[in-house]
């Protein structure tokens, strides 16, 4: 695909490859340092700021997960070791909200994905008002999170006058019946209620990337293929998938990133009840209304040692993706 | 991959004079193009839905089945800006917008020089650096959340708008330093050189040769910032109070309504999500540059 005149033609172009090292001058070593202080000043407020905003919290966080700190009983704060670990992994509640924050974000990022992928290969094709439809796919995710699951809750999912129930009852009316299923959407399938309104919202979320993906395809190769009789099926299966996987993989991780710390749809649409509460409710229910600090921390650690899993992914995925574009 | 594309007759990219071939994206038949339609009018929907029902008064938009043509009155947008009823939004509106926007000029005030040293004139080990910025925005937030309640506590910041603008900056720093890197490794190195030889001012080569390359950047970047700050509120619910509550935190007061109240939600959802859905188009572009954190071109 890319040759080598090309690489290093692109080379130049890019500025960023790593800065040569200049050759240690042996006497100008004082002159050296001052000059990469000079390079390394407008860098230092960004990262001096983000390292006491975001990565002092997660010590504090970290070292409070190991005291027994409950603020109703401020007496008896002090050290636990494991205990509150011993109570996140053994407690009822705390064990289903992690089983609910796997399943949640689970089934949000695998449907929206392959939706995504669905109308992606769709839109990539010509047809007329592509870009109408492109734009009415991107309206879901320019919702205000928690205006787009009050909408859900209130005007969708509403067993009396809600939009489903109310599509229901209008195409049972059509056919001269009056007895309309009317189910209690949120009742009934509570979980569900919050996959599917999440799933709407992240659709275009990878709709977007995976799009992305196949516009970056080279072109030619691929007319050149279909020039020597490759099938759709196989152009899809053996030149664009294989290109579209650090996409797919980019999406997923990102999407599980996100979707992991969902707070704003639990919150809204079941106010965390009927078996939704996940992680981040349940920790934010743990300090905010029952003010177990040690316990809630400990939760915390746990969301963390989980992201970071998925993070050291993401970031391989994005650092691969980030070579490709460098080099090309 | 690599197979076929070795297999690929490199004859086929050009005409047979020589140019390069221009190459075409396949036309769908009627029917995928139908499908595509079909599905996003079915994503669309419930957004139109929303902006219809705001327009309804509140007995039509509790009607089942749903009443399309019922007459259009502002009566929801105004019982949801408190005409009669003494509820008020603004101030929870005003402080969604000085959050967003404090913040994300902050943003750009620290991402642009990070950007710069990342980019224009690297330091050593500049990608580590880039993908230490990146590690922080994957970190949940709630695992930090309680150590800055403790601390807004403790220094008299909670319910104070302060505190959360200095949170979204955190929050939003990573997305701006990678985009804006992006940004200006397009500036041609070359050209700013070739300025500063020509004996032109700092000011000169920032207005003739960055500026072009990276305002429309810099738009981008600020419209996504500002759109993750307005939609957050996880942070706000917990940290603000009646004093420096956001117009998210403010909706949430629509979770257990009960009533007569539908036309009311829906104006409420749409007039809140309405400056995201102006950012979000004014964007569009580089929506996918922003929300992969810069990732994907």
């Amino acid at each position: 695909m890319s040759t080598t005149l090309e690489t290093s033609r692109g080379r130049g172009q890019q500025p960023p490859t790593p800065p040569t090292p200049p050759p240690p001058p042996p006497p100008g070593g004082a002159l050296r340092r001052t000059s990469d202080w000079a390079r390394r000043a407008p860098l230092l407020p960004a990262l001096v700021f983000t390292i006491v905003v975001t990565q002092l919290p997660f010590v504090v966080t970290l070292v409070v997960s190991f005291m027994d700190w409950n603020a109703y009983y401020p007496d008896e704060r002090g050290f636990t070791g494991f205990s509150n670990y011993a109570s996140v992994l053994t407690d009822v509640n705390m064990r289903e909200a992690i089983l609910t924050t796997v399943i949640l974000t689970v089934v949000v990022v695998l449907v929206s994905l392959l939706l995504g992928l669905g109308v992606a290969l769709l839109l990539d094709r010509r047809f007329r008002g592509r870009g109408v439809v492109r734009t009415m796919m991107i309206t879901p995710f320019l919702i205000v999170p928690v205006a787009a699951a009050l909408l859900w809750k209130h005007a969708l999912f509403n067993p009396e006058y809600g939009l489903l129930n109310g599509t229901l009852n209008g195409i049972w009316r059509l056919f001269g019946s009056d007895d309309a299923p009317q189910p209690d959407w949120i009742t009934a399938a509570p979980l569900v209620s919050v996959e599917v309104a999440l799933i709407w919202q992240w659709t275009p979320f990878m709709m977007l990337i995976l799009l992305a993906g196949l516009q970056s395809r080279p072109l030619d190769v691929i007319e050149a293929a279909r020039l020597d009789g490759a099938s759709t099926w196989q152009i899809f299966r053996y030149m664009t998938l294989p290109h579209l996987r650090r996409y797919l993989e980019l999406g997923a991780l990102l999407g599980s990133i996100y979707i992991v710390q969902n707070f704003d749809a639990v919150f809204t649409i079941t106010s965390g009840g009927l078996g939704t509460a996940n992680l981040p409710y349940v920790i934010y229910q743990t300090f905010y209304q029952a003010h177990d600090y040690g316990r809630a921390s400990a939760a915390g650690v746990v969301v963390v040692i989980g992201t970071i899993v998925i993070a050291t992914l993401a970031l391989r995925t994005v650092s691969t993706l980030f070579q490709e574009e460098n080099a090309r | 991959m690599s197979s076929i594309t070795d297999v690929a007759p490199v004859a086929a990219t050009r005409t047979p004079e020589g140019r390069p071939r221009r190459t075409r994206k396949p036309r769908s038949g009627p029917l995928l193009g139908l499908l595509a339609w079909v599905i996003g009018f079915l994503f669309v929907v419930p957004v139109l839905w929303m902006v219809l029902t705001s327009f309804h008064s509140e007995e039509d938009a509790a009607t089942n089945p749903p009443s399309l043509a019922a007459p259009l009155t502002l009566e929801g947008y105004r019982e949801f800006f408190g005409v009669g009823t003494g509820t008020n939004p603004w101030p929870s509106l005003l402080n969604s917008l000085t959050a967003s926007v404090v913040s994300t000029v902050i943003v750009l005030l620290l991402a642009l020089p990070a950007a710069y040293a990342l980019s224009i004139k690297p330091v050593r080990k500049w990608s580590d650096v880039l993908f230490f910025f990146l590690s922080t925005r994957m970190l949940p937030i709630v695992a930090g959340l309680l150590p800055i309640y403790l601390f807004a506590q403790w220094s008299g910041l909670l319910d104070n708008i302060w505190l959360l603008i200095v949170l979204y900056t955190a929050m939003n720093l990573p997305i701006a330093v990678w985009m804006m890197r992006s940004f200006l490794a397009e500036v041609p190195v070359e050209m700013l050189e070739a300025a500063q030889m020509d004996g032109a001012g700092l000011l000169r080569t920032l207005r003739a040769v960055v500026a072009p390359v990276v305002l429309p950047g810099i738009a981008a970047t600020s419209l996504i910032c500002f759109i993750f700050s307005w939609n957050e509120l996880l942070l706000a619910r917990t940290l603000t109070g009646t004093v420096a509550q956001t117009a998210p935190v403010y909706l949430t007061g629509f979770v257990t309504s009960q009533g007569l109240f539908l036309a009311q939600v829906c104006a409420a959802a749409f007039a809140v999500s309405l400056p995201v859905l102006i950012a979000g188009f004014a964007a569009q572009d580089k929506l996918v540059q922003g929300l992969s954190l810069g990732a994907v071109k």
